[in-house]
């Protein structure tokens, strides 16, 4: 290691003399260079500098870090660069990011031993075709999440791909003005999940072989809350069917194999032109905060919640629930698209698009016993039309990827 | 323990002599104020001057030793702790909390493994306050023991700890100092609180004019070299403030988690009891809060400090072992809980 110390100062010297902020300079860092000139490289990068990686195989043994503003860091695509964790032996995370205007492009994230890349507190993010895999399929062993943007103002997940992550494979979490559109998620516990978060647009997306396709959580205790204004459309939600294998005490454990869109308390969400096909659970589940909680701020009903159109296929024919025969029997061997605990705050619970079918547990309030459910087909009077504001990321970011 | 005493001890009296050497005309080794203050990253330990003897970390004027009721635990690292102040300037107490230091300002820790002769430095780390916020830099020492030169990127080195443990320790790159030092996403440093630190060491700073007060609260953090028999709560609170709350608080790198373990933070839920894990992940284990009454066993908390494998393992950062003293600790505090 000390070897090293006197290139590092010459780069250092260099690049302090030439950190001015208007000449944006490309950085390139090949495979065998290894974590040292990575690192290095994303300390040292001046504003608006783009740290070039190149194709191969980076061996790392520690997370990384970047906390510059405006930087780019650029792969040569997600099959071709890839930064392998294997072998970490400290850090939370693969790569994290704490300063703003970063863009992440073109490259993987294998076998991090926590979180793939995390980025807090980093506003205005790009993450577009970036890859983050668990190598040996979904196990508990993996890490929580793939792509982690955490109270973040501007996110924008496009074109990534994230596999066997034992939470959610892309998680947005206590942010705003997100788009996660595009991506492939796939044998993870929750293909993607937007926590605590508001206008969130989620769209185009392929949500397979997971335990759950895509969450929309709203939790107590934590720093932001009032989840809500978000909108899942266009997206292909299809036989999620892997057990679930997240840690127990984790709040996706609850999560029933087979479940497509998850709605969890939250204010104001929409789901509609989406395909749904193979999901033995529900297509669909609207349901309050289960657990007891002792936090004044938090509403934990589900409200504001729109089904409009969407295209459903074979479903709910084997739901993970107790008196699943029984129910089955009652609904003529599948359970209808959409299933919903029936609990209101006031008149603004669940609505449905004509056409739309679905049962609910006719429960009546949140944390109520699953046991004091009576089941029964969804009674709700179609919408004609309805409102719904426009949501996603700022066109600042779309911008970034022309 | 009888070396922690003795490192106390030590530092008091050193304190004495750094504080009559810094009035003393002519002393030879003077910090530099401009490698303090002015932008840049210098190259080498020594082109700050804060040693009048490096190896023997010997201090140079107005550099001045203090140590910590409750310090922070790295593998069982050896730490010494110097503030250095500029002539002119003195530090403000602010109550119980940080004490503020005036730019220009600089606190200097250093790593060492190793007893008496056979003692090795291994990095030092400055804080230094310019004009425009702090700076952390870490520094590593050369295997000759003669220099310490920039390490922006950190490194690792083998090593065995003082519980016999072989590790590979981690020096923090540049942005891992922050993760730590960070508020609201500013750098700031964290150790020297007047609650963790003595009313005599205090005292002996206001004496010589580098401290304003000694303020209400000074020094209430239990001394953790009485942590095999004291009352456990204070002892366990004051380990978790000092080792976790820099990022479990508002505003700090785990604020998402809603986990604040600061010491002034009264509110059971916020500090772990009951509380689910919100981000996680197989740090969790097969548990499902923070901290269970009377059950050390299920509290995801202790399950993480009792473990040294990444991912699971709290802190994430500068740990590669299992402090069994403080996982003693804070056992004993949970099982307590009624």
């Amino acid at each position: 290691m000390n070897r090293l110390a006197p290139s590092l100062l010459l780069a250092t010297a260099a690049l302090l003399a030439s950190a001015a902020p208007l000449a944006a300079e490309t950085h390139r860092v090949e495979p065998a260079q290894g974590q040292t000139a990575l690192q290095e490289a994303l300390i040292l990068a001046a504003p608006g500098d783009v740290i070039e990686l190149g194709e191969g195989r980076f061996t790392l043994t520690d997370g990384l870090s970047l906390d510059v503003e405006g930087v780019t860091v650029r792969g040569a695509g997600m099959d071709k660069t890839v930064l392998d964790f294997t072998g970490q032996q400290g850090a939370g995370e693969g790569l994290l990011v704490t300063s703003d205007n970063v863009t992440l492009r073109g490259f993987a994230i294998e076998n991090p031993k926590g979180d793939g890349i995390k980025s807090k507190g980093a506003d205005m993010i790009v993450y577009d075709g970036i890859r983050v895999e668990w190598t040996g399929g979904p196990k508990a062993s993996n890490g929580a999440y793939g792509i982690y943007p955490v109270e973040s103002t501007g996110v924008l997940v496009v074109r990534s791909k994230v596999i066997g992550a034992s939470d959610a494979g892309i998680y947005v979490g206590q942010s705003r003005d997100i788009t996660v559109r595009g991506n492939l998620v796939e044998y993870n516990v929750a293909g993607i999940e937007i926590e605590n978060s508001r206008n969130a647009l989620v769209t185009e997306n392929i949500a397979t072989h997971n335990t759950g396709g895509l969450l929309v959580f709203d939790l107590p205790g934590l720093p932001v809350m009032n989840g809500g204004n978000v909108i899942m459309r266009r997206n292909v939600v299809k036989d999620n069917d892997t057990p679930n294998f997240a840690p127990p005490g984790n709040i996706v454990a609850s999560v029933r194999r087979g479940t497509g869109v998850l709605v969890m308390a939250n204010d104001g969400v929409l789901i509609e032109e989406n395909a749904f096909e193979g999901n033995a659970t529900a297509h669909i589940m609207v349901i309050a905060y289960t657990q007891p909680f002792d936090d004044p701020r938090y509403n934990p009903y589900a409200r504001n919640v729109i089904v409009g159109p969407n295209a459903f296929g074979r479903g709910g024919d084997d739901p993970q629930l107790d008196g699943k025969e029984m129910l089955l029997e009652a609904f003529g061997g599948a359970l209808p698209p959409v299933l919903w605990d029936g609990i209101v705050e006031d008149d603004n619970g669940l609505r449905i698009a004509e056409g739309v079918t679905g049962w609910s547990l006719n429960l009546s309030k949140p944390g109520q016993s699953l046991a004091e459910a009576q089941p029964g087909p969804l009674a709700l009077t179609p919408l004609e039309s309805w409102e719904f504001p426009k949501v996603g990321a700022p066109a600042e970011l779309e911008a970034r990827l022309k | 323990m009888r070396r922690g005493l003795g490192l106390f001890a030590l530092a008091c009296a050193t304190l004495g002599l750094a504080l009559t050497h810094g009035a003393r005309a002519g002393e030879a080794a003077r910090v530099s104020d401009a490698a303090v203050r002015e932008a840049g990253f210098p190259a080498k330990l020594s082109d700050f001057g804060f040693f009048a003897d490096g190896p023997r970390q010997r201090p140079a004027a107005r550099v001045m030793p203090y140590a910590l009721n409750t310090p922070l635990w790295s593998d069982g690292a050896d730490k010494l702790r110097f503030i250095y102040l500029p002539a002119g300037t003195q530090l403000a107490a602010d109550g119980e909390g940080l004490l503020q230091f005036p730019v220009g300002a600089a606190i200097i820790k250093t790593f060492a493994f190793g007893e008496g002769a056979a003692r090795r430095l291994i990095e030092t780390r400055v804080l230094l306050h310019r004009t425009d916020g702090w700076v952390a830099l870490p520094y590593r020492w050369n295997a000759e023991q003669t220099e310490a030169t920039l390490a922006l990127t950190g490194g690792r080195i083998d090593l065995v700890t003082p519980a016999g443990e072989a590790i590979s320790y981690a020096i923090p790159n540049k942005n891992q100092c922050k993760t730590c030092h960070s508020s609201s996403n500013k750098v700031v440093p964290i150790g020297p609180k007047a609650r963790n630190l003595t009313t005599a060491w205090l005292g002996q700073m206001v004496k010589a004019g580098a401290l304003d007060r000694v303020p209400d609260g000074a020094g209430i953090l239990p001394d953790w070299r009485t942590h095999a028999s004291g009352p456990a709560a204070p002892l366990a609170r004051a380990y978790l403030d000092v080792n976790c709350a820099h990022c479990h608080q508002p505003g700090g790198g785990a604020s998402n988690s809603g986990l604040d373990l600061r010491w002034e933070q009264d509110d059971p839920q916020a500090f772990g009891i009951g509380k689910r894990p919100v981000a996680a992940g197989r740090g969790a284990g097969e548990y499902e809060y923070s901290i269970v009454a009377g059950h050390p066993d299920e509290s995801i908390l202790l399950y993480r400090m009792a473990s040294a494998e990444p991912g699971i393992a709290m802190p994430e950062l500068g740990k590669a072992s299992v402090d069994k003293d403080g996982v003693a600790v804070v056992r004993r505090w949970i099982a307590e809980m009624k």
